[in-house]
């Protein structure tokens, strides 16, 4: 080892180096994954895109926030009425969720049409009982008990936005796997 | 923030004073308009915009689901009166089609305080509550029509109010 000479040292330098450096960008990449929770819609009955949130969305779809809001109510449409012309039973609750290898949909309405959508990852529990605990605690408290909130806008309060952000990061789903 | 350390548990709230600022908002409203009609109208206008609102406490209360029959709406629509009012009028007088039925009140806190004068006969003291049902009706993709048909202040027994299913409206689901 002694008689390498320095150049050869060198290259074994930067080459330690170089594997260090991606092993920290792998274990960014990891710690990354680990959170579960990724993004949330919030549609209203007529399909207005009343709410969105992101936490840890990794890839980006291309396109505008309206475009992509209106491609997701299209495709929610769609599946809602396809779940229930195939159910070959009475679909009580319809369209709960849908998993892909990489991410789940979870999908909550209400009887007076708002609609809730988070996507989480595959790994994620009881995400239809936090949609509904974002119903009751957040929507309903801030939003609907706010008269300075039209119904079927946007949601620009600050309040609401503090709300949700809070209720999802002391969520256990939101931190919950460990690799 | 304020608001937890406010919040009033439901239970415990006095009725009376919701009574009292119902009455109140009656007198304003009648010294604004000089005809009754007007009054009537817009105590059914700002019960419809509660309504509106007011039906998304009750899902997020309840849980409850949609609606299968006539039936089970007047179920819910009782519910909520307990829930909101405190109150558990009886549901009668079925229409034989099944799509009208009435709600009689022996009680009601509306109007617990409450004498018209006898110029006032056209007035619907309480039609701030037919528009609240309109109202949260509508956001279930319901229309009713509703309004009342006895008074105890007009010297009748017991309230009742008539609730009639007019269509269901083409929904989005």
């Amino acid at each position: 080892n002694s008689q390498l000479c320095p150049a050869v040292l060198d290259i074994v330098e930067t080459s330690k180096q170089l594997l260090q450096s991606q092993r920290c960008k792998t274990k960014e990449r990891q710690r990354a994954s680990v959170m579960t929770i990724h993004n949330l819609y919030i549609f209203s009955k007529t399909g207005t895109l009343l709410y969105y949130a992101e936490w840890n969305r990794l890839n980006k779809s291309g396109i505008t926030k309206e475009e992509e809001a209106k491609l997701m109510y299209g495709m929610l449409f769609s599946i809602k009425s396809f779940v229930s012309k195939i159910s070959p039973l009475d679909p009580k609750e319809g369209f709960l969720y849908y998993k892909t290898s990489k991410y789940t949909l979870h999908y909550f309405e209400t009887p007076s049409g708002l609609k809730f959508v988070l996507n989480t990852d595959n790994a994620s529990q009881n995400a239809r009982e936090l949609l509904q605990q974002l119903y009751r605690e957040v929507y309903l408290e801030y939003v609907v008990k706010n008269p300075l909130c039209q119904l079927n806008e946007p949601i620009q309060s600050e309040l609401f936005k503090m709300k949700v952000d809070e209720l999802f990061k002391k969520s256990p789903l939101f931190l919950s796997r460990s690799l | 923030m304020s608001r937890t350390g406010t919040k009033l548990d439901a239970k415990k709230v006095n009725s009376e004073l919701f009574t009292l600022t119902y009455g109140s908002i009656v007198a304003q409203l009648l010294q604004d308009y000089d005809n009754m009609e007007d009054v009537n109208k817009q105590l059914e206008r700002m019960g419809y915009n509660i309504g509106i609102r007011l039906i998304e406490d009750f899902l997020a209360r309840t849980g409850s689901g949609r609606c299968y029959d006539f039936r089970d709406t007047a179920e819910k629509i009782q519910s909520g009166f307990k829930i909101f009012l405190g109150i558990t009028p009886s549901i009668t007088n079925w229409s034989p089609a099944g799509d009208e039925f009435s709600l009689c009140f022996e009680t009601n806190p509306l109007t617990e305080f409450v004498e018209l004068p006898d110029n006032y006969s056209n007035l619907k003291y309480c039609n701030i509550l037919p528009g609240v049902l309109r109202g949260a009706c509508e956001m279930v993709q319901m229309e009713i029509a509703c309004w009342f048909i006895q008074d105890q202040l007009k010297n009748d027994n017991l309230t009742e109010l008539r609730v009639k299913f007019v269509k269901r409206y083409s929904s989005y689901r």
